[in-house]
């Protein structure tokens, strides 16, 4: 396997499934967070009917993101998952609860208040959680010899709080822009009052986690004031994206509002793995610690090679049979 | 009192396994079920076939709905309970239960929604293949599941260097020795639980006498199939347990509660396993029978499981009750596939009252059956959780500490109870609600035009208020 190095190949594809991911349950578990802020209840019907057809193919992403992990990089399996244990049995917990909600929601009317909080809180916390095991990452995770040896709240500090408040209201941006995109009247009024509010706090936390990140790991430091110039390119870039958010809320356009959100997430998102290249599990191992054995990660390659392709032409055609915008009262039960 | 992290997590992982493990028996069942239903109707063109199909498929999305989400739970529980377990193994675990997800979005993508919307909007034929594939895709992932179970029973085809597991042959590790037993078993046992499910479901239509002449075909027909699969289920199991016996003598000793290695043993038929004084309490048994069953000669001699010291025993009652429950519930089985077969020849098997509330009362016992099998394997294989290679404390998560997995365990119950119990309380709905009247089929047809996920292909209302339309 001289040829070509499998565990590169691997971290892009497992970087490429979390971006998906983030981007695109983001959207959908953003609108549950802005759920109890919604203007009415019919507004709630046309929000989650706006996502309620390709929620699950975006969670996809998470659970072929995990399956992949342990086959590929096990270290980041093995590390991660008992590092951030009460993390991620909440984030399952939300997920489960805002999953069966979509189901019975429409199809209950007395018990809907209670599937309106399950919908909620649900997304809420696997939104925090999700942000909180950004942090953690950030953060780092005490291991030896292979074994993560802290303890099971190590996790939660002041600085993956932030984080996890901050992807709240990021998601909450994403929800609020779809939201834009997808809908007509009262309820986009009310989306694009919202945004810049969102696009704000998005920008605070964002500004205070640059600040702080390289305080907490030399790497970033040496990354960020060190020889490596080209990194400001992506900063730079999410700016500007946040500045197209901005601007075309102002000019009430539709589109470009959702789509520069998600530039400010992929360049973020990139600056982010610019600072810790090639470390994968913080502070100390490469991803090719980290890798399972070569043969492993061929045999799996070939599946997944094969399954990537169908599952993006599946997501693109349910996109496109959903295209346009949700009405009241319309569609999908 | 010191909270054991090992035990609770054991616990955990048993609850969670086991709360899934409910939803695919009967979903890979079912797959091939309707696949049936549908080639049935594809060669007749007779209608019953038909609203069977659409009716049993409704029942199907709930389930698997419920499957797919208990799913994603399992694929996190190796790496935050056993954390150690997942590193070492992962070089063969990671790979094959990569590959079940792999399959099940695979299907996923390409076969569920048309199977589940398609009706009416895609030719028959296409249909039909997309049921097909469901159902080869549910044997696909079982395959890949059961596999790597079963080579955490039966480790092969891998070198353990410096506690990580190197496969050094693929077909060795897949195809390890008792995965052709487990996997043939649970198949017949997924097949089971359908055609007891699809059996107790007719038969409760028809002591309503709701669409009879479909649901006398569905019942006839799951009669005919128990008739031959209960009976071959007890084979198929006696050559499991052959094969248990040659690598997991421990478990079988367990499951026969045979204490000391010794000729002509008794099968026993009931007994209180002491773990303490190591011997039985209360014994009663057939003489040479196990002997007879395990060594085909009357006085084979079976090692018991003193060959073992106590620390590394199982828990034998549990082994020994759970696998008396699988088989009785089995012979039960067995019992009333018969009845169904000499009632049939008389002709009255649709008059029987009494039958056919019987095979309504049968409608949970392959589920316990099932849940049996897996308690006797699994805690059989104790105090190993690669069998011979590494033991449940090697793999736990070393960081785990009593009072986090007890909240996580707690945290599991209750949010599987809401799970089940909405999931339980609407599939009932959808199951009362039978089978639409063509008018009514039509239209959920038609209104189901654009949707793509599970459950909203069941077309039930949750509540009592909502309408009292069948749709
Ligand atoms: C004999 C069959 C069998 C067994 C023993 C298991 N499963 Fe399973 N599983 C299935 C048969 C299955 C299935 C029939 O293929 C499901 C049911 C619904 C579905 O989508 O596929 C499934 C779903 C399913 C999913 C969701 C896939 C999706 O979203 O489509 C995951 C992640 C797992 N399983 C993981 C596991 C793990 C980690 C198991 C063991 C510890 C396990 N399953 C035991
Ligand atoms: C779907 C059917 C399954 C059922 C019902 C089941 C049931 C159980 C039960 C009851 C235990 C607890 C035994 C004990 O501790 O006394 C257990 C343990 C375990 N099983 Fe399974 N199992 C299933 C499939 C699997 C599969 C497919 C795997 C792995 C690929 C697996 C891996 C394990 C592990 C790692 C344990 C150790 C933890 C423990 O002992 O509780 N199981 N299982
Ligand atoms: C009637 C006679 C039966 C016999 C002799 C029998 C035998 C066995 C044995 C020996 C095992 C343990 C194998 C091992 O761990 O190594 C087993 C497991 C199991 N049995 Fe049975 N069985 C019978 C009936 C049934 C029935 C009726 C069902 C369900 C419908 C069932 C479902 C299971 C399951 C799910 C397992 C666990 C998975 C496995 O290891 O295959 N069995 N059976």
């Amino acid at each position: 396997m001289e040829m070509f190095d499998l565990s590169i190949i691997w971290a892009g594809i497992i970087g490429f499934g979390v971006i998906m991911y983030v981007l695109m349950d983001g959207f959908d578990l953003g609108i549950g967070i802005l759920f109890p802020f919604a203007p009415d209840e019919d507004s709630r019907d046309v929000m989650m009917n706006s996502v309620a057809p390709i929620w699950d193919g975006n969670e996809t992403w998470l659970v072929l993101g995990g399956a992949g992990l342990l086959g590929a990089f096990p270290l980041v399996y093995s590390v991660f998952l008992p590092a951030l244990y009460i993390g991620v049995f909440l984030m399952l917990a939300g997920l489960i609860f805002r999953g069966i909600a979509f189901e019975f929601r429409f199809k209950s009317r007395r018990n809907r208040h209670w599937w309106n909080r399950a919908f909620c809180y649900g997304s809420a916390v696997a939104a925090f959680a999700q942000g909180a095991v950004v942090g953690a990452y950030i953060q780092g995770f005490p291991v030896e010899n292979f074994v993560y040896v802290g303890g099971a709240f190590d996790w939660l500090t002041p600085f993956s709080v932030l984080t996890g408040l901050g992807l709240m209201a990021g998601y909450a941006l994403l929800g609020a822009t779809w939201l834009i995109l997808k809908t007509e009247g009262h309820i986009q009024a009310w989306a694009y009052k919202i945004t810049p509010m969102l696009l704000g706090a998005v920008l605070v936390v964002f500004a205070i986690i640059s600040l702080w990140t390289p305080f907490i790991d030399n790497l970033v430091w040496e990354r960020w004031f060190g020889n490596l110039k080209i990194i400001w390119i992506f900063p730079v870039l999410a700016l500007l994206c946040a500045y197209a958010v901005f601007r075309s809320v102002q000019k009430r356009r539709e589109g470009i509002p959702f789509v520069a959100t998600i530039g400010i997430y992929v360049f973020t998102y990139l600056g982010l793995i610019v600072s810790k290249w090639p470390v994968i599990v913080p502070p100390n191992y490469t991803l090719w610690d980290a890798a399972s054995a070569p043969e492993s990660q061929l045999f799996l390659l070939i599946g997944v090679l094969f399954v990537i392709p169908v599952v993006l032409t599946y997501t693109a055609w349910t996109y496109w049979v959903f295209r346009g915008k949700v009405r009241i009262g319309e569609g999908y039960h | 009192m010191e909270l054991d992290p090992l035990m609770l997590s054991r616990i955990q992982f048993a609850f969670v396994v086991c709360f899934h493990t409910i939803f695919p028996v009967f979903t890979i069942g079912l797959a091939s079920y309707i696949a049936l239903l549908h080639g049935l109707f594809f060669k007749t063109q007779n209608p019953a076939w038909d609203r069977l199909a659409a009716f049993w498929t409704r029942v199907f999305a709930v389930v698997f709905a419920m499957g797919v989400v208990s799913g994603i739970v399992m694929s996190f529980q190796f790496g935050t309970n056993w954390s150690n377990f997942s590193l070492a193994a992962s070089n063969f675990i990671g790979p094959v239960l990569s590959y079940e997800v792999v399959t099940a979005f695979f299907l996923e993508a390409a076969f569920l929604g048309v199977l589940l919307f398609g009706r009416g909007k895609v030719p028959e034929g296409v249909h039909l293949f997309a049921a097909i594939m469901v159902a080869v895709g549910t044997f696909i992932s079982a395959f890949w599941i059961l596999s790597a179970n079963s080579w955490m029973h039966t480790p092969a085809g891998v070198e353990l260097i410096d506690n990580r597991f190197h496969v050094t042959s693929w077909s060795a590790a897949i195809f390890n020795p008792s995965f052709p037993y487990r996997f043939t078993h649970m198949a017949v046992a997924s097949f089971i639980t359908g055609g007891f499910v699809v059996a107790g479901v007719s038969a409760w239509f028809l002591l309503r006498g709701r669409d009879v002449p479909a649901n006398r075909r569905a019942l006839s027909m799951c009669l005919w199939l128990l008739m031959v699969l209960t009976p071959a289920q007890a084979v198929i199991g006696d050559y499991h347990g052959l094969n248990t016996l040659e690598h997991q003598p421990t478990k079988v000793a367990a499951m026969e509660g045979h204490w000391e290695t010794s000729g002509s043993v008794p099968l026993l038929l009931f007994a209180i396993p002491d773990q303490q004084a190591q011997e039985n309490r209360f014994a009663i048994g057939i003489p040479h029978l196990a002997s007879i069953i395990l060594t085909h000669s009357l006085d084979g001699e079976i090692p018991g499981i003193s060959e073992v010291a106590p620390e590394e025993q199982p828990p034998v009652a549990l082994v020994f009750w759970s696998f008396r429950v699988m088989v009785g519930i089995g012979l039960i089985m067995i019992a009333v596939s018969f009845a169904g077969l000499v009632l049939r020849r008389r002709g009255r098997i649709f008059e029987s009252e009494l039958f056919l509330k019987t095979l309504v009362g049968m409608i949970s016992l392959p589920f316990l059956a099932v849940l049996a099998g897996w308690i006797v394997t699994e805690s059989g294989r104790a105090p190993w959780l690669v069998y011979g290679m590494m033991t449940h404390a090697e793999g736990l998560t070393p960081s785990l500490t009593g009072p986090v997995a007890l909240f996580s365990l707690i945290g599991y119950v209750l949010v599987y109870a809401v799970v089940f119990y909405s999931g339980i309380y609407y599939l009932t709905r959808v199951v009362r609600n039978g089978m639409l009247p063509a008018r009514a089929q039509a239209e959920t047809d038609q209104d189901a035009d654009r949707p793509k996920r599970p459950l909203s292909a069941a077309h039930t209302p949750f509540d009592d208020d909502v309408e009292p339309v069948r749709s």
